[in-house]
């Protein structure tokens, strides 16, 4: 008995052996334990990697943007003033007479002549200044009969915010009419694409029939595909000519701000339609029912109950409109204008920030000049304002889904 | 207690209710309201078709019509200056048919002549020049070093002067020079190249479509009291010829070629680059995240934002880190090529592949979330690895739908414009893009560039460029369709 239980024994442990001995000629290995895949485990970092790019470029983004617009607020730079010496000065002198002409000066700037650089501390009239001489590290030395003075312009961020005039040339760096004229065919863009967006999601999502609506969806998917400066080609060539034939030739002018936003506003409304759809589509057919069981008509249950259900998905669709319709570049670089103007009327020329941006872009523009720090600081303003749009939007829309789930 | 509800109930509803006619007509009300608004909801697709409608017809108006063109030199006065024969019986034809325009007119006039006749007057006419002509229709070799190289070996098969294959072309006598056209170049190329060269045809006046066939008869009045020498011909402004010349900037001979390599160039590297790096990170967010990590978290909601960031944000981005920073090599300097800056096709292709890489990476996520649990499990429960599994199930499933993002953001990539114009893309140059560290201009950007012209010949070459980056668009569109319905059906077999 117990000699049959150890040949038993015996003979399993054979087996084993030899399941043992068979896993290693077939697999080459003796166990089926988790050993280390070097394939497996290389893949997943290169993938991990992948998945880092996108953190790399927002980082990137801020960073560049971030640092080149730092040197934008920190670097004087020294514009030509036209103005000049009316008398070779010494070393010395605090009073210096200059010629009236050029640009009018003020107390408190920096000005360069030659190598020096001094500060105005008084204006006693047209063609006297009294000046802080050497400031800076640099040195006080003879001047002579002529020479041109330079004024230093150092932008302040709130000289960036509130200053009315954008001209570098004349060291005048104020965003408002940049801003203005953004905001002017932004909120125009929207007033197109907001009621027809709106109205064509509502239409595809509770209105159309099938086949109509296979016919319309890919229509928007057309617009939507279409390139931005096409839509500038068509807003210069066909909805200028038109709001002048409409307004008069004389008030509207060839390039306007009302024309880009209206076709910015056609751009949009593809974007604006797929968000709220997808927002409408996502309220319960429980509540399309209930208002339909207490009589509602289509129209009431649309406008009373799916509206305010989805509200946060298409205020978040509006939101992104909006976002979209600041960063819009080509319609505007194309259609509003070249040449930043402070004006809040819409048939007038104005230029967005990033259509300043393309415009003056265009060629080749040299590093460390006012062009070239001036597009970063632009392109800050405009990426901050955007990414505040997009976060709200965000945050709104995640609202928006946990409301059903 | 329970009484007070039901007498409520008895009295208030026929307080409130509007009932018979007043309720019939409030229902009627109802209905018109649904039905106006119902109208309204409509016209909002409406105008959006309209839109397009116009959008096409706008381009289309300007992309075809009337021109009024003028030869700077005569034909009829560069034959008489030459002493050859005027075909009569081609001349009287011209007369007796008043509606021959110019176009025709003179080049019955200069086919009529033969290669030589036609050789003597570009001779005499281009003096220098004419071995310039020789380069540019007969020469492999295009550049400076064309003048200094035998001549077997500047027009490999060609025919030949007689035992002169070791000279160059500058050795060789006008005569000879004059042979070796007319013996390789056909007549009627002979004779575009007259017209070109010689005549120098000049548009003076053009219209649209539209006038061009509703008002006919007003257009040549008016090309014929303001240009008395100009006649007017129908120009289509998207010729092949269109397509096949390089940038020039006179409206009559400028092209689309050098455009159209920059941008498949900088396209198909952009994609190129953004294609693995886009699948990875999906297969990453779909396939090895966990779903509560932090950094998947982060990545997904980067992602997000990074869609939302203005195109031209990344513009500025690639002029600092790929133009500025990497200028060594984005340049071809390291490489040995240094006679160009970092503005490059390499700059451009990186720039547009961070742009559309967010495209790429949620369209590649969806596809790989559809790919069903089973077919996952299945392969594990064969006994494969992870990447195995990927790799020989999940991504030829999710296939199709990835292609169909890698089309949607070649679209996008191809009527980018704004990022392309930050970095530096060149307005015009006279050199094909020729590789990843040449200098390049693409489509959209020649579209601005002419759209900025005041003169209206160059609205009518922006209205050709368009049709043909629509074109593009369009078949590209197509073809993303077509094969995701193949793939699709191929994968249910």
């Amino acid at each position: 008995m117990e000699n049959e239980l150890l040949q038993g024994q015996a003979s399993i442990e054979g087996a084993r052996l030899t399941a043992a001995q068979r896993l290693r000629e077939t697999v080459g290995r003796e166990t089926l334990e988790k050993h280390p895949r070097p394939v497996d485990s290389f893949v997943r970092y290169v993938m991990l990697f992948c998945g880092l790019v996108s953190i790399f470029t927002t980082v990137a983004i801020v960073i560049v943007l971030g640092n080149e617009a730092l040197r934008f607020f920190t670097t004087r730079e020294f514009v030509n003033t036209n103005k000049r010496l009316a008398e070779a000065v010494s070393a010395e002198q605090t009073t210096l007479p200059v010629a009236a002409s050029g640009q009018q000066l003020e107390a408190g700037q920096v000005i360069r002549i030659g190598e020096e650089v001094m500060r105005i501390t008084e204006i006693l009239d047209a063609e006297t200044l009294i000046v802080e001489r050497g400031i800076d590290g640099s040195a006080a030395v003879e001047h002579p009969f002529e020479g041109t003075i330079f004024v230093g312009n150092d932008v302040s961020p709130i000289e960036f915010l509130t200053n009315t005039v954008w001209q570098p040339q004349a060291s005048e760096f104020g965003i408002l009419p940049l801003l203005n004229a953004t905001i002017m065919s932004s909120f125009i863009g929207l007033l197109v694409a907001v009621p027809l967006g709106l109205g064509s999601a509502i239409y595809l999502s509770e209105y159309a029939p099938q086949h109509v609506r296979a016919w319309l969806k890919p229509i928007l998917e057309i617009l939507a595909g279409i390139p931005t400066v096409v839509f500038g080609f068509f807003a210069l060539n066909f909805m200028t000519p038109v709001l002048r034939g409409v307004f008069g030739q004389d008030t509207v002018q060839l390039y306007n701000v009302a024309s880009a936003g209206i076709v910015m506003g056609i751009a949009i409304i593809p974007l604006i339609s797929s968000m709220s759809e997808d927002a409408l589509s996502a309220v319960p057919r429980s509540l399309r029912e209930a208002s339909y069981g207490m009589g509602a008509t289509k129209l009431e249950t649309a406008l009373k109950v799916l509206i305010p259900a989805a509200l946060s998905g298409l205020i978040a669709a509006f939101i992104v409109g909006m976002s979209r319709a600041v960063g819009e570049t080509m319609i505007m670089a194309i259609a509003a204008g070249a040449g930043p103007r402070l004006t809040f009327n819409p048939f007038q020329s104005a230029e967005t920030i990033a259509g300043h941006m393309v415009r003056i872009s265009t060629g080749d523009i040299s590093y460390n000049s006012v062009d070239y720090n001036s597009l970063f600081a632009l392109g800050l303003t405009l990426f901050l304002f955007t990414l505040v749009l997009n976060t709200i939007a965000g945050a709104v829309s995640r609202r928006f889904r946990e409301a059903y789930q | 207690m329970s009484t007070t509800p039901t007498t409520v109930s008895t009295v208030e509803p026929v307080s409130r209710l509007p009932v018979d006619e007043a309720f019939k007509r409030h229902l009627r009300s109802r209905h018109l309201r649904g039905a106006v608004w119902k109208r309204f909801f409509f016209l909002a697709n409406v105008v959006a078709l309209l839109a397009l409608v116009a959008l096409f017809l706008n381009v289309v108006d300007r992309a075809f019509g009337l021109v009024a063109t003028e030869y700077t030199v005569p034909p009829e006065s560069i034959i008489e200056e030459y002493g050859f024969q005027v075909d009569s019986a081609a001349l009287q034809a011209l007369e007796s048919n008043e509606t021959a325009e110019i176009d025709t007119s003179s080049t019955i006039l200069l086919e009529n002549l033969t290669s030589e006749q036609l050789v003597t007057i570009l001779q005499g006419e281009l003096g220098g020049r004419f071995r310039v002509i020789i380069r540019d229709n007969l020469s492999a070799i295009i550049d400076a070093t064309f003048t200094s190289v035998p001549l077997s070996e500047a027009f490999p098969g060609l025919s030949l002067p007689e035992g002169r294959e070791d000279v160059t072309i500058n050795d060789l006598t006008p005569e000879e020079q004059a042979q070796l056209v007319i013996d390789n170049l056909p007549h009627s190329r002979l004779v575009d190249i007259t017209i070109e060269q010689v005549l120098q045809p000049r548009i003076v006046g053009s219209w649209s479509l539209g006038e061009s066939i509703f008002n006919r008869e007003a257009v040549i009045e008016q090309a014929t009291v303001n240009h008395p020498n100009a006649e007017v011909t129908f120009r289509n402004w998207v010729s092949l010829d269109f397509i096949t010349s390089s940038i020039s900037s006179t409206p009559t001979t400028a092209g689309l070629r050098t455009a159209l390599f920059g941008t498949l160039w900088v396209v198909l590297i952009a994609i190129a680059v953004a294609l693995p790096l886009g699948v990875g990170a999906a297969l990453y967010l779909e396939e090895y995240a966990t779903g509560n990590n932090w950094l998947e978290r982060l990545i997904q909601t980067n992602i997000r934002n990074l869609a939302g960031v203005p195109s031209i944000i990344y513009g500025l981005l690639g002029l600092f880190v790929f133009v500025r920073a990497l200028g060594f090599f984005t340049s071809g300097q390291f490489i040995g090529i240094n006679d160009v800056n970092g503005r490059t096709v390499i700059s451009a292709s990186f720039t547009l592949a961070l742009l559309i890489l967010p495209v790429i990476i949620i369209n590649a996520q969806e596809a790989i979330r559809a790919v069903p649990p089973s077919i996952r499990e299945a392969s594990y429960g064969m006994g494969a690895t992870k990447w195995q599994t990927i790799w020989r199930q999940v991504l030829p499933v999710a296939f199709p739908g990835i292609l169909t993002g890698v089309i949607l953001s070649m679209s996008r990539a191809i009527g980018e414009t704004a990022p392309l114009v930050v970095i530096g893309a060149s307005t015009f140059i006279g050199i094909d893009p020729n590789g990843p560290f040449s200098k390049f201009t693409v489509i959209p950007i020649q579209i601005y560039q002419w759209t900025g012209r005041p003169e209206a010949e160059f609205a009518r070459l922006a209205a050709a460029a368009i049709l043909v980056l629509l074109t593009l668009l369009i078949s590209l569109n197509a073809t993303a369709i077509f094969l995701r319905q193949y793939y699709r059906r191929k994968l249910q077999l």
